[in-house]
């Protein structure tokens, strides 16, 4: 079994099918990219995959585990962490805070010993508070650690996103759009992070991706969507050779 | 500007984050201590209900102000505490049992109120809250068996292991004074551990928390629970500062007082309990004030301005009706929320970091520092 | 049988009142999904400019309605510029505070003028029954009836059928985006605000024969029509109507057949229930956001 497999997945809005039974596989430590024109349900198969939404029929499977069933809220603790399209960070909070809440699928404190902050609590923190460390790190966000999200520029946020997403320590990384908004050198070195997080944290991303310049630079493997169906599959210029692929983008 | 090199992460989880604030904080609760032998009778009963106001404003700061979760239904709790106490003690339980118990049943039923609040959002929550403290007067004013209805009950001297703490000593000072420092320690260290961060993420982006692992149900219920639990403990120390409780004295009126705490204070931090305390609990004061000692300093200022006496003394009758006109202490407060919300929505602490900003910077301080940038109104009904 | 119907029409009058404050609501939270708190006080202003126009100038009923709904109209409007533009755009409780605020201010303000006593004053529906049957309306009550009914239509019709309403609705969803559209979004708030308390007035002036004007009335009917607009689903015109008249039925009905007490609390119980069940009330729109 791969590992990560989406077998067969359905997802209807009264009479309109947003995602009609998409099925790929994703391997481990591979870089998967999505693509497909606009509303051609790419984000709804992520919040199906996290959870937000409730497939009408089909199956998920990570690590050969069905997460069908399985709350929104238990997934992060699975290892699958998320970004947003538009950017969704806690914007009255520090860059800080809003990395701890990445370390949140870790926490083991009870809320009594937080009440009267134990020793114990003082020790989770501090190692959460490393961890956070590494991230801020390997992504260069040390000039923000006490900022508020809401003073940052856009650049930042979506870094930030994805520093959040790693926070957990995920075994598969969500990446909804990393490029969308950012500029061309923003976009630049956002390809080499998602190939760092590949090849040095060792974690395997799943993305869906509208710039193709970024989505060949990165991507093993692309699917393209439209309204809902899968149209081809395979390399980056398999799939943007594909006849079906090309009339769905020039509308012919 | 004074800036804190930090080389351990313990300087991140530290609560006073340089040693200035020992100071300062020392000194705060040393005056705090030395207040009963400085300050008159008078006085210090009015502090006791700025601690008792300031509890219940720490209670909102964490439900409201962390959790982003409105409540208008305080009283309520409030009022579940003060029965709780008051009715056990009848049955001759001690104080050292009914005072925790009267938090975890308060807890326990905000509990009750956090599930439905699971799938309520913004104004239906409101409402929700509004519904469920009626429903709690009623009950109160119903169940006489228990709460004499609305003949109201008397609540007893505190009796702590044989000890009487009457509600006039300095004893009771203490007492209330431990109980606010417990729940600002407690709101401190929530907001230093995951729990906390859980509570900002729900105010922040629902949807996000979710995806990073946060339960949002259980969140939510926790955040109610521990809300309602201080605020409960509140109850305590509130019927037995009475020494008199009665359902007419915890109505919708009591919970908008509360939420004026945290207005006027400052809803994003806890130092906003406490200032917002001080300004609700001093308004009678000044109000008494303003009835007795302004018309008179008004008019003998007029006249020695040049005022004829007749025109001083209509003065001081215009300005003494107006003091004492009914109904004056609603509109000060109205004009209060008003002002507050269109010039200060940071509260009085907000203010309060300015001012320091303002000497810390002196003289490179930019008024547009503070600037309140617009953002304009999105739909919420989609969230 | 016939008391039943008795209780029944007479819960329908309530309800209609409660429909009334709760339009007024609603008409606020439509465009500007500002919640004003200060509705009831605002009816309660209405109220006592009839009585001053009617009962102290001893103007005709009709010129005095009038006079009370325009006069309401522009404290409406002022209302709107002096508190709510300043603060348009910040987060709503904020603004749901500043009409609470709003909201005692009026009530010390109206019980300084116009004092605290009772105030009564008398109107062509003052006295008269419609009989049906055995059933019997007062005109009091009748009039409100009517006057809710054709008020909820017009406004209906005003927000689906015009570009003003249109522009309205569109401000609420996206102020910004609104402002892009050449929606002069300041005219349209102010006015939304002129249009509510009018309402307002017009509640106050049509229920000024059958409960006493004093300064706490707005608060105390606000808050029952309060319950009505959510239980409607704040939003929806029709929805307010109907939420109205469940409350003000039930209200009736637990007052007549449950013992003392459960008048009060039946309408928050029903309330809650309803919540319970439906978390945007009976004729909300359940959306959820999009990420």
């Amino acid at each position: 079994m791969s590992f990560f497999t989406v077998d067969g997945i359905s997802l209807q809005f009264g009479g309109l099918k947003a995602v009609d039974s998409v099925s790929f596989s994703v391997e481990k430590g591979e870089i998967f990219t999505i693509i497909g024109p606009n509303g051609a349900g790419k984000t709804s198969i992520f919040n199906l995959i996290s959870r937000l939404y409730d497939p009408t029929s089909g199956k998920l499977f990570f690590e050969g585990r069905d997460i069908t069933e399985i709350p929104a809220h238990q997934i992060a603790k699975l290892g699958i962490a998320r970004t947003f399209q538009n950017i969704e960070l806690f914007e009255n909070a520090t860059m800080l805070a809003n990395l701890l809440v990445g370390r949140h699928c870790h926490a083991t404190t009870q809320l009594w010993q937080e009440i009267l902050f134990l020793p114990s609590v003082r020790r989770a923190e501090k190692e959460h508070r490393r961890k956070v460390e590494e991230v801020i790190e390997f992504l260069d966000l040390q000039p923000y650690r006490e900022k508020l999200i809401a003073g940052l520029p856009y650049g930042v946020r979506k870094v930030v996103e994805v520093a959040r997403a790693l926070c957990s320590e995920p075994k598969l990384i969500l990446l909804d759009e990393p490029s969308s908004g950012l500029n061309v050198e923003e976009t630049d070195d956002m390809s080499f992070w998602i190939r760092d997080i590949r090849t040095e944290l060792g974690v395997t991303v799943l993305m869906v991706e509208h710039d193709m310049s970024l989505v060949n630079r990165v991507s093993d493997r692309v699917l393209a969507l439209n309204y809902g169906k899968v149209l081809a599959s395979g390399t980056p210029a398999e799939v943007q050779a594909h006849p079906d692929v090309i009339a769905a983008y020039l509308g012919t | 500007m004074r800036f804190v090199f930090k080389t351990d992460y313990n300087q991140d989880i530290k609560l006073l984050k340089h040693g200035g604030y020992w100071w300062s904080y020392g000194v705060l609760l040393a005056v705090m201590i030395a207040a009963p032998y400085l300050v008159g009778s008078y006085l210090q009963s009015q502090m006791v209900f700025v601690f008792i106001y300031a509890i219940v404003g720490v209670a909102l700061i964490i439900l409201t102000g962390f959790t982003g979760q409105a409540s208008l239904g305080h009283a309520a709790f409030l009022a579940i505490g003060a029965y709780t106490a008051g009715f056990m003690q009848s049955k001759g339980i001690p104080f050292i049992v009914y005072f925790p118990a009267a938090a975890i049943i308060t807890g326990a039923v905000g509990a009750m109120v956090g599930f439905p609040a699971l799938r309520l959002s913004g104004i239906y929550l409101v409402i929700a809250t509004i519904a469920f403290a009626f429903i709690v007067e009623e009950i109160l004013a119903r169940w006489e068996s228990v709460t004499h209805g609305n003949e109201g009950m008397r609540v007893r001297t505190i009796d702590l292991l044989g000890q009487p703490i009457p509600r006039d000593g300095d004893a009771f000072y203490f007492l209330c004074l431990l109980v606010l420092v417990g729940s600002i320690l407690l709101a401190l260290n929530l907001l230093r551990s995951p729990t906390g961060r859980a509570f900002i993420a729900i105010r922040d982006s629902e949807t996000a928390g979710k995806s990073m692992g946060i339960d949002l149900a259980g969140y939510k219920v926790k955040s109610f629970a521990i809300s309602a639990a201080l605020t409960g403990m509140a109850g305590v120390l509130f019927a037995h500062k009475m020494s008199f409780i009665s359902p007419e004295m915890f109505t919708l009126l009591l919970s908008i007082e509360f939420i004026m705490v945290i207005i006027i204070g400052g809803a994003f931090g806890v130092h906003g309990a406490v200032l917002g305390a001080i300004f609700i609990v001093m308004v009678d004061p000044f109000l008494t004030a303003l009835k007795d000692d302004v018309p008179v300093l008004g008019a003998s200022l007029a006249s020695s301005l040049g005022m004829s006496p007749e025109g001083a003394g209509k003065l001081r009758e215009t300005m003494s009706s107006i003091g004492s006109a009914a109904g004056l202490k609603g509109a000060i407060y109205g004009l209060i929320i008003m002002m507050f919300i269109l010039f200060e929505p940071y509260g009085l602490y907000g203010r309060w970091l300015k001012v320091k900003l303002f000497f810390q910077l002196f003289p490179l301080y930019k008024k547009a520092t503070f600037k309140r940038q617009k953002t304009y109104v999105k739909s919420e009904r989609n969230r | 049988m016939l008391d039943f119907i008795q209780q029944l029409v007479s819960g329908i009058a309530l309800g209609c009142v409660y429909g009334l404050i709760a339009l007024g609501f609603v008409l606020i939270y439509k465009a500007t999904e500002v919640v004003n708190f200060a509705q009831g006080d605002l009816m309660m202003l209405g109220g006592f400019f009839v009585f001053t126009f009617i009962g102290l100038v001893g103007l005709d009923y009709w010129l005095g309605f009038l006079f009370a709904v325009c006069g309401m109209a522009v404290f409406g409007m002022a209302t709107e510029r002096i508190l709510i533009r300043p603060i348009l755009g910040y987060p709503q409780f904020s603004i749901v505070m500043a009409t609470i605020g709003l909201g005692y201010f009026l009530r010390s303000v109206a019980g300084m003028i116009w004092g605290t006593d009772d105030l009564k004053i008398e109107t062509p529906f003052s006295t008269g029954v419609l009989k049906l049957g055995d059933l019997v309306i007062a005109h009091d009550k009748l009039s409100v009836i009517v006057a809710t009914v054709i008020l909820c239509v017009v406004l209906y019709a005003f927000f689906n059928y015009t570009r003003l309403g249109t522009a309205m609705r569109a401000t609420s969803e996206n102020m910004l985006a609104a402002y892009y559209m050449g929606i002069p979004v300041k005219r349209v708030v102010s006015l939304i605000w002129a249009i509510s308390a009018a309402v307002a007035a017009t509640a106050g002036v049509l229920l000024a024969p059958i409960t006493f004007i004093h300064s706490n009335v707005g608060l105390a009917l606000g808050l029952k029509a309060f319950p009505a607009a959510v239980l409607g689903g704040f939003g929806s015109i029709p929805g307010a109507l109907i939420g109205g008249l469940i409350i003000g039925v039930i209200e009736t009905l637990a007052g007549f057949y449950l013992p003392q007490g459960w008048k009060d609390v039946a309408p928050y119980v029903v309330l809650l229930i309803v919540l319970l069940v439906r978390p945007h009330g009976l004729f909300g729109p359940s959306m959820r956001k999009k990420v």
